[in-house]
Parts: C-alpha cells; structure tokens; sequence
C-alpha cells in the first residue's frame, strides 16, 4: 500500500440537504479532508449514472451520492430513484473490478453538519486502506 | 391456460401445411395482415415480411436458421399507434420478450396484435447463414430443422448456431397469443398450435382446430434442451466473467471497439429516439483531447467506448433479452452478447426481475417503493 496515497472521492451533493450540511459543517469550523471534491446538485434524483461511472473511469477513488433522508426529499421522490440508479450502478460495476465499496449512498440531513464531516473522515480512511480506483492505471475510456 | 390443437401436415410439408394456416386466417378475415419470416425470392434471403394478399403467402419461412435483426423493433413501428385493423405478428421467443420490455416502455402495443410465437430451434449469425445456405436456401430449412430436431448441433463446415441461440434458455415462446410447437413433435406429420390467451383461442375455434392434448415427451424434450441450454450458459458467463473482471481487461475486451454504434442500432431495447453518445455532450472540442492526452501521457482514439459500453449496461441492462443481435451487428466480432447478457443475468437478478417476463412487472428503473433497497445506503451512528 502506497503510505502516500491520498485518495479523491467525487461527491454528489443534494442542495437542501447533504450540501446545506456541508455548509454548516464549515461555517461550525468543523474540520474534514480535503479529499472529496463535492458536486452540488439540485437532488440526488437528477445525478445520471453516466456522471458516476465517468468519474470512476477518469480516475476517482471513491464516489459518494448523498441527499435527504427518505421522506425529506425536496422534491417529494428524487431520493428514492437515486437509491434504485445506485443499486444499479453497485451491481453492474464490481462485475468490472470495481470495488463496490468505492461506490456509497448516504442520507445527511440539512442539520447534519457533524454528520457530513465524520462521513468524510470514515470514507477517507476506508478508500485509503483500499488502494487507488482499480482503472487509474489503464488507458481506459 | 393452453388449448392446443395438433394441426395435420398437407402433402406439401412443413412450410406449405404453415403458408395455408395463415393464408386461411386472411381469408377467413381473422387479422388484416401477417408479418412472418419470408424468403424475399426463391434464392433469396429471410426477413420479415407484411404480408395482406393470401395469395402472397407460399415463401414463408419461420423456421429458417436466419436471425438477421429482432423483430421486436418493427412491431413497435406497427403497433404504437391503432391500424384500424389486426395484425397478426410471428416472432421468436427473444423477439415476443423484447417487444413486452417496448409496450411496458410506451414504444408499441398488443392490443391490436396477434402474436403467434414460435418454438425456437436457433439460427446462425448472419455470417455464417449466408455461408451455410448459400446454395440452396430453400430446402435448407427443411434439412435444418430435421437435424436440429434431432438433436444436432454442429452443422456443415463445423458450424454451430450463434452463442445466443445456444445459451438461449427460453426457446418455447412465453406471452404469445397463439404458439406454434415443434419440440417433441413428429414434423413429418404434424405441428402444435397453442393458444396462450382468449385472442389464440378465438383464433383456433375460428380455425375449426378440434383440442388435442400435446404428445407427452414434449415437456421431457424442452426441459432437456434447457438444462443443456442453461449449463452452457453459466459456463459462457464463467468464462466472459474471467475475461472482464477489472477495468483493463474489460477494456481489452472491448480495444476493437470503433464506437460505431450498431450494437445500439440492432439492439431491440435500446429505444431512445437520440442517443446520448450522439449529441453535442460528446461532440468534444479538439482542445479537450489533448487535455486528457496530456493529463494521462496517453488516451485512446476513439475515446468515450467503455463509458459508452458501460453506460448501456446502465440503461438497458435490466431489459436485455440476450437475443445477441449486438454480437451479430458488430463488424469487428467483439463478444458483446456474451458480456451484455452476464450483466443482464445480474442486475435482473439484483431487482428480481426477468426482462420480457410478464406485462405487469414494472421495469426496475421506472419505479421506486418507500422502504426496500436498505442495502443499499450507508447508514452512519
């Protein structure tokens, strides 16, 4: 295992939710890796699974979608839809080599701030202790 | 379910004893036009044919080992809007399942359609058909179907069927209005009609068909094709499994990949009116490839082709019948049914679904429910 390895994680953020959290673990001076570079989106129903599996093939180490808890979507549904895409997208690219754990989908409400950085900080270590994406070092596209 | 009425051959054989069943149903005025599998000439290729002219009828040719593209997709171009008639449509079992995955898409109906499904026995890849049959495509049919029935399964030259066809396990037709048998069947002598729905029973009383029961080796004679059919198949999936299971073998796998789409084209699902992978979102600027080149020391030309592999996975997967039209479409013989339908196999078995099954299963991607799927999402404290 390279000790240097600092993993990047792409995370898909629902804008009344995970990145409302987000914000608030920031402004609450909360500390978190600077690993993930987050995504804001309007919700989690609208992250295509094109995005998801394009981030693994460019690279990524780890992608997180995360929006409202079930019941919370702004949009009444969208959440429930990512959860079937995501499911989708766990069973069709660990047959590909990817390790299903690079793949996660969590609820982080608007006033989750603890919540999101420790989410961060959990993820980080478990990706580093995983090794880099399995398509970094192939020419794959 | 299942009246079945064994249907006595006349002198002419197979085909002509089928020609006059569906020369009678024009006649008759039971459906305004049948679309079956028909030589063009008498030399000629198979393909899909409308025919409205009982007299029309003679080149029919269902059985034919000739499998030049799913005919699910033309019966959604003669269903998706009312005809002011009934259309009776002959299809293979992989045809009649797409066609299901369509309606429950909105891309055509059943209501004005018979469908009569046919006990499958398989067929070549393109390629090989036209080497097979070249000389005498007529009476090749016959020789075919009285080999296979037999349980051949190499053919002149060493040929076999396509992989599809031999990791098919659904070759009696499932969801048709009326079924032709020829499994367990003496076809020297006689075929099987079936009727699956009220429709195929209208059909058969109108056809004065008096309900035989069907010989009792039939089932024994299916159930044996599909457990061989099925061990192929996991054996194939084993083997394609091995040969994809990280990213740089799949993309291996997929280096004659020339991104020209027919996979696409000839698959029967894979519906939409413009595909993503045409659009402006990958009309990419040349300043955008060099960035990439540079950024990796090296990319790929042409670029986007396991995204786009993958990304078909995502859409169609869970509908995919493994008919194997994308093998056959592809002109660098790039495996790719092998590698479409072990990915189906998983993600219809992931939401338990089986594309073509039923009318009334929802498709997987349409749909959501409040609680399930609990696996899915990481829950923290």
């Amino acid at each position: 295992m390279d000790e240097g390895f600092e993993p990047t994680i792409i995370a898909f953020v629902c804008n009344w939710c995970t990145y409302t959290a987000a914000d608030l673990a920031g402004t609450s001076r909360l500390s978190y890796p600077s690993n993930v570079r987050l995504i804001r989106v309007m919700c989690t129903g609208m992250v295509d699974p094109k995005y998801i599996i394009k981030a693994f093939l460019e690279g990524t180490d780890a992608v997180l979608v995360s929006g409202c808890h079930p019941g919370d979507c702004h949009y009444i549904n969208g959440n429930y839809k990512a959860r079937r895409r995501m499911k989708l997208l766990k069973t069709i690219l660990p047959q590909y080599g990817f390790d299903e754990k690079r793949i996660k989908l969590t609820w982080i409400g608007a006033s989750d701030g603890i919540q999101f950085a420790q989410t961060i900080r959990d993820m980080v270590v478990e990706i580093k202790a995983l090794g880099p994406n399995e398509a970094k070092q192939a020419a794959v596209v | 379910m299942a009246k079945t009425a064994l249907y006595n051959l006349t002198d002419g054989g197979l085909q002509a004893s089928l020609a006059s069943l569906f020369r009678s149903m024009l006649e008759q005025g039971l459906v305004s036009a049948v679309m079956a599998p028909m030589r063009l000439s008498p030399g000629g290729g198979v393909m899909q044919t409308l025919v409205t002219d009982p007299a029309q009828m003679d080149m029919i040719d269902l059985f034919a080992p000739s499998f030049p593209l799913n005919a699910a997709r033309l019966v959604s171009r003669l269903s998706k809007k009312p005809t002011g008639g009934t259309v009776a449509v002959v299809l293979r079992p992989c045809e009649i399942r797409a066609h299901v995955e369509l309606v429950k898409l909105k891309q055509g109906s059943i209501d004005d359609l018979i469908v009569v499904g046919i006990d499958c026995p398989g067929a070549f890849n393109n390629a090989d058909y036209g080497k097979i049959a070249a000389d005498e495509r007529a009476g090749f049919t016959d020789t075919f179907l009285s080999a296979v029935l037999s349980g051949e399964t190499s053919f002149e030259n060493g040929l076999q069927l396509s992989t599809a066809c031999r990791a098919c396990v659904h070759p009696v037709p499932h969801g048709a209005d009326v079924s032709i048998g020829i499994f367990g069947i003496d076809i020297d002598k006689q075929f099987l009609l079936g009727a699956e729905t009220e429709k195929g029973e209208g059909i058969l009383d109108a056809l004065g068909l008096s309900v035989t029961e069907a010989p009792d080796k039939r089932d024994a004679v299916i159930e044996s094709l599909i457990a061989t059919r099925e061990t192929f198949r996991n054996e194939m999936f084993e083997a394609t499994h091995e040969k994809t299971d990280t990213p740089e073998k799949l993309a291996n796998y997929l280096s004659g990949c020339i991104n020209c789409y027919n996979c696409r084209v000839a698959c029967p699902v894979c519906y939409c009116r413009e595909c993503v992978f045409v659009t402006d979102v990958f009309d990419h600027d040349p300043y955008q490839y060099l960035r990439w080149a540079r950024r990796k020391g090296k990319i790929r030309m042409p670029t986007d082709t396991v995204f786009y592999h993958i990304t078909r996975m995502a859409h169609i997967s869970t509908a995919c019948v493994a008919c194997g039209q994308c093998s056959n479409a592809c002109p660098n013989d790039i495996s790719l049914m092998e590698l479409f339908s072990m990915t189906a196999h998983a993600t219809q078995a992931a939401f338990d679904y089986e594309a073509g099954r039923s009318l009334t299963d929802d498709p997987p991607l349409s749909v959501f429910k409040e609680n399930e799927l609990a696996d899915v999402v990481e829950v923290k404290h």
